[in-house]
């Protein structure tokens, strides 16, 4: 793998909370990187550090009581842990923009759409009103909304909420950052909406070749648009690969068990498979995998050491002991689980 | 990458055309509809354009004294009737409109100035900030506000600037809590993080997002502390802590005619009434206010 070719590279990254508990470590170590033009899915359940993971990234964990306390974010070779906040300002925006799950909620409701469109522009100092005015237009044009010139001056009231996130990815898009960061995007939109935006971010995503960090719980959005997963338990990655491995064998009894549960239209089951358990509350579990309670295959080493990243195949790798050359051969039984 | 470039996409679906209609217009839309609101505007407007055509409208001055005609009831020539000193009680009370107007708006704007400012750094900025602001706002409300007026205004020394002052002093924590919970509220809409997200400064975000946000209760309180700075400034007045005899203000003008109370009620009974509708005026205004802005009673 080309280096250069990275966009983002995190590598070892830690981020706490300090609580009045202590610290509570949210995302534990983690590494990934995103290719240029490339959609990188990251899948996890509610609470394992995806959002926190995003945040980091944007420099924008509150803080206090969240803290970067380890590792390094690198956006094309420059270190942004380190970076001051006000170099951190001009990134943000500029090189890497960010949408968020609630599109009622994150347009400002005092302000007109082409208000807030232009403010990126603005902030970054690419052109002025007139200029900012005219790439607004057609961002919003390219983003599939009819009307824009007349849209400009709408409030966000009056639009629909699949309407709204296509404003927030006009708004991201508007001064061509090199990374976007979609937190949950579709989350809150219903179905139909939902594959629209998913088209139009992929669609993006061609033409103005930029790279795409998709964060979601949904496996199902992420089949559509990733090239490649980072599936995340409890703040540690458990296993990475192209989305199209992950998908035909998963290696990870966690990812086998989320792949389980997306209902399958081709089958009438009786009940929709669920792992057992919840996710373990951060900093709850001390020793071993965090998986281990829930799943079927662990044995003792599980509850005594915590699992290193094996690397599995090209370009995959997994956090399982079940994958450690000692192990595979004792613990060969999950070829034979049902899939 | 080997995905496919090719990929339909239906466009989004095109809403009716409507009016563009502002947040604030919409205010002002319901407000129009509230016959009790109108009402109050309208009292309020009176008083206003009393004050401004004061020298227009009263018959004579404010300190003319016409001994012959001392303590003479309500009739044709003196509308509100005579003081002691036979000067127009009419003419008194519409000169006094300017000070007690000029008094309430002053000290509202002073202290909602003030406060908000107070209030935006101590909801936005958390921690030790929030803490000291608080705190101080806690100490200002643990005393009565009208004790708290009349201290002032023994430090500073009697007169109707310094009342102005005391009024507006007192009103800072009202408006400064207020504030500071409303940006509480708004610091964690997702706008927010989202302005964050484009790269936007801290003080940027304060001013052009946070405070717009947060504007509808200061309106709203704004109108009804107008009322209540109305009534301390009388109250000051009436002890004699604010506005100096000759001025014709209101509640000096209650003290200076308590002894006539039997003999010639009606030196009282107006500027009285003067000051009720005014009071009365401003609450029902802001009471409309709060129904067409207050973002918890929208459905």
């Amino acid at each position: 793998m080309n280096t250069q070719e990275k966009v983002l590279d995190v590598k070892g990254l830690k981020v706490s909370f300090f609580t009045d508990d202590g610290e509570v470590p949210a995302v534990d170590d983690i590494d990934f990187y995103v290719r240029k033009g490339e959609v990188l899915g990251i899948v996890g359940e509610s609470g394992c550090g995806k959002s926190v993971t995003s945040l980091s990234v944007m420099g924008l964990i509150p803080s206090p009581p969240g803290k970067i306390v380890g590792g390094s974010i690198k956006l094309n070779d420059e270190e942004l842990t380190k970076a001051s906040e006000k170099r951190m300002r001009q990134i943000r925006g500029n090189d890497i923009a960010m949408i968020f799950q609630e599109p009622m909620t994150s347009l400002n409701p005092l302000f007109t759409i082409g208000n807030q469109l232009m403010d990126s522009m603005l902030i970054h100092k690419k052109g002025n009103k007139r200029e900012a005015k005219k790439r607004a237009i057609d961002m919003l044009k390219l983003v599939g909304l009819p009307r824009a010139e007349e849209l400009m001056n709408d409030y966000p009231h009056q639009l629909s909420g699949g309407m709204r996130q296509r404003v927030m990815i006009a708004m991201a898009m508007v001064c061509d950052p090199k990374l976007l960061i979609a937190d949950e995007p579709t989350t809150a939109l219903d179905v139909t909406i939902q594959a629209q935006i998913l088209k139009l971010m992929k669609r993006l995503n061609v033409e103005l070749n930029t790279a795409i960090m998709l964060i979601t719980h949904d496996l199902g959005v992420v089949a559509e648009t990733c090239e490649r997963i980072v599936v995340m338990y409890a703040g540690k990655v458990v296993e990475t690969g192209a989305s199209i491995d992950i998908f035909k064998d998963p290696q990870h009894p966690y990812t086998r068990g989320l792949i389980q549960s997306v209902p399958d239209m081709r089958y009438k089951k009786q009940r929709l498979y669920s792992i057992p358990g919840n996710v373990p509350k951060p900093g709850s579990i001390k020793t071993g995998c965090r998986f281990a309670d829930r799943c079927e295959f662990a044995f003792d080493r599980c509850r005594q050491e915590d699992p290193p990243l094996y690397h599995t195949a090209e370009g995959r790798s997994t956090r399982c002991f079940l994958f450690d050359e000692k192990e595979g051969a004792a613990h060969d039984s999950r070829a034979t689980v049902e899939s | 990458m080997g995905e496919p470039a090719k990929i339909q996409e239906p466009p989004a679906p095109v809403q009716p055309q409507e009016e563009t209609i502002s947040p604030w217009k919409e205010g002002w839309r319901k407000f129009r509809k509230n016959k009790i609101a109108l009402v109050g505007t309208s009292i309020v407007l009176f008083f206003v354009l009393m004050a401004i055509f004061a020298p227009w409208i009263a018959p004579q001055g404010i300190n003319e004294q016409d001994l012959p005609n001392r303590l003479q009831p309500p009739s044709s020539e003196f509308w509100f009737g005579t003081d002691d000193f036979g000067r127009d009680i009419f003419s008194r009370v519409v000169y006094g409109a300017r000070i007690s107007l000029t008094v309430g708006f002053l000290a509202v704007v002073g202290s909602a100035a003030v406060g908000s400012l107070l209030g935006i750094l101590a909801g936005y900025y958390g921690r030790w900030v929030d803490t000291i602001i608080s705190r101080l706002f806690d100490i200002m409300l643990a005393f009565p506000s009208i004790l708290l007026a009349i201290a002032v205004v023994s430090i500073l020394g009697p007169s109707l600037r310094n009342a102005l002052i005391a009024i507006a002093i007192i009103n800072i924590p009202n408006f400064g809590r207020l504030i500071r919970s409303r940006v509480l509220s708004v610091k964690e809409e997702e706008y927010i993080m989202a302005a964050k997200a484009i790269g936007m400064s801290d003080a940027r975000i304060l001013f052009s997002h946070v405070l717009p946000n947060s504007m509808t209760p200061i309106i709203v309180q704004g109108s009804l502390a107008v009322a209540t700075a109305i009534l301390e400034a009388a109250a000051l007045g009436f002890l004699g802590l604010g506005a100096q005899v000759p001025q014709p203000e209101w509640g000096a003008m209650l003290a200076a005619s308590r002894a006539l109370l039997v003999q010639a009620p009606w030196t009282l009974f107006f500027p009285g009434l003067a000051i009720m509708l005014a009071v009365l005026g401003f609450n029902l205004m802001g009471d409309g206010l709060r129904d067409a802005l207050d973002p918890k009673m929208k459905t």
